[in-house]
């Protein structure tokens, strides 16, 4: 078989690229990562990603892929084995369903609540705890959104972690405990205690400190 | 089943996706002022068409809907079988999905220099697909698709022949212009021509009429009764 050649550009605080990371080693594929500075962005980033320059890019034997939801499904396609979407065509689309659904609606929604105080930021909290009702309402009584064994959806829920933490670093109240979201509580125990994931997941005091300065001074400038 | 509104771009994608693989569906219109409850039921989170029902169970959200018809129903493919291909097809209806359709739903619903920003956007946006449909397509490759057949680029990107230029009349810009997107309208002539696709082209005047009262609507701008 040939040399296959994996890299993955990436920076370290994304929940984005952390998904790819995820995907490639549930796969147990070999990869180079290759770490962005975004305020000086490389040559060969610019080159593999031209109309978004945005990581993550995954390039495999030279060939570049980008969006994190087309890579992983590219992921899961190219190596079979450990399938991270469900087989069944309807299982599938559910997953894809509300992986968009937390790009769309979640992401946006945890973005706003970090620059946001007062009213206005009781109304995203308010508005995030809906949506992550909803997601429980996926969840339901399953160990993960996968099943037994984490799956595309969960791996796409990681931005739930970077909110978190993001809270954490402004000393708010967190938005996921256990008596308003039970269901996915536990599911985050979980998540954060299988052993591919929490490879996964940025060191947590360097993603506070870097949450702190990153959220701290846009509200303090207000 | 699908559930649909008779002016919605994404409900044409899916019934483009049905017709090319020769499905047999029921189509049911829905009120827009008035959503049926089978509707609220089966897409409780968004209450939105388009809704695909298969053996009662159901789909929503167009991309979502095309990729599983792709996986159910396995003649006539829409997505290309090697995954690098699908991947890049993928990459581009996402792109679509946020420049294009994104961009030109909001200037529909913006005046003064909130849809001055957005039509720029646009415009940049169909330069990019201006791009692509030069490095793609010519005379033997008239679809993103490739060859003589469409595919799923194809299917996402086909609500501009019909809706763009209607929107364009309605929100009062232009961004279509076949002197710079010459590929593009090429592109855009063939698609039409489609013989599974040319019959579901609703008329101009029909989509005008109907979202001028979208746009009035949205602005709040009373019409003179």
């Amino acid at each position: 078989m040939a040399e296959e050649e994996v890299k993955l550009f990436g920076t370290w605080a994304s929940p984005f690229s952390r998904r790819i990371e995820v995907a490639l080693k549930l796969k147990g594929v070999q990869y180079e990562y290759i770490e962005e500075n975004l305020t000086n962005k490389s040559p060969a980033l610019l080159n593999y990603n031209p109309v978004h320059k945005q990581i993550p890019v995954l390039v495999h034997n030279g060939k570049p892929v980008a969006e994190s939801f087309v890579i992983m499904e590219y992921v899961d396609e190219t190596w079979k084995h450990n399938p991270i979407l469900p087989t069944d065509p309807y299982e599938k689309a559910m997953a894809r369903f509300w992986a968009k659904y937390i790009d769309d609606k979640l992401w946006p929604a945890a973005k706003k609540v970090v620059v946001t105080k007062g009213e206005e930021q009781k109304g995203v909290i308010d508005e995030i705890e809906h949506k992550m009702k909803n997601l429980e309402g996926e969840l339901k009584e399953k160990k993960f959104f996968g099943g037994e064994s984490l799956g595309f959806l969960d791996i796409a829920a990681n931005i739930i972690i970077w909110l978190l933490v993001a809270q954490e670093a402004l000393g708010m109240d967190q938005i996921l405990n256990e008596e308003k979201l039970p269901a996915l509580h536990g599911w985050l125990q979980r998540l954060l205690d299988d052993a591919v994931f929490k490879e996964c997941v940025p060191p947590k005091k360097r993603h506070l400190d870097f949450s702190k300065v990153k959220f701290g001074s846009s509200i303090a400038s207000k | 089943m699908l559930l649909g509104f008779w002016f919605s771009p994404f409900v044409k994608r899916v019934e483009w996706a049905l017709k090319f693989k020769g499905i047999e569906y029921d189509y049911v219109e829905e009120d827009l002022t008035n959503k049926s409850t089978l509707l609220l039921t089966s897409n409780p989170i968004h209450k939105k068409v388009p809704v695909l029902l298969h053996n009662g169970k159901p789909i929503a959200e167009s991309l979502v809907i095309i990729e599983y018809i792709d996986e159910t129903w396995k003649r006539n493919p829409i997505l290309p079988q090697d995954p690098y291909e699908r991947a890049m097809a993928r990459f581009w209806a996402n792109f679509i999905e946020q420049k294009v359709t994104k961009s030109t739903k909001e200037a529909l619903v913006s005046q003064g220099e909130q849809q001055e920003k957005k039509v720029k956007e646009l415009k940049e946006a169909m330069d990019v697909v201006e791009g692509e449909a030069k490095a793609k397509l010519n005379d033997k490759t008239l679809f993103f698709g490739g060859g003589n057949g469409v595919g799923y680029v194809d299917i996402v990107l086909g609500w501009t022949c019909n809706w763009m230029e209607t929107i364009e009349e309605v929100g009062g810009f232009k961004v279509l212009d076949p002197e710079s997107q010459p590929q593009f309208h090429k592109w855009m002539a063939n698609f039409r021509e489609v013989p599974f696709i040319k019959p579901t082209m609703e008329p101009k005047e029909k989509l005008v009429e109907f979202f001028r009262m979208l746009r009035q609507d949205r602005l709040g701008l009373v019409a003179n009764k």
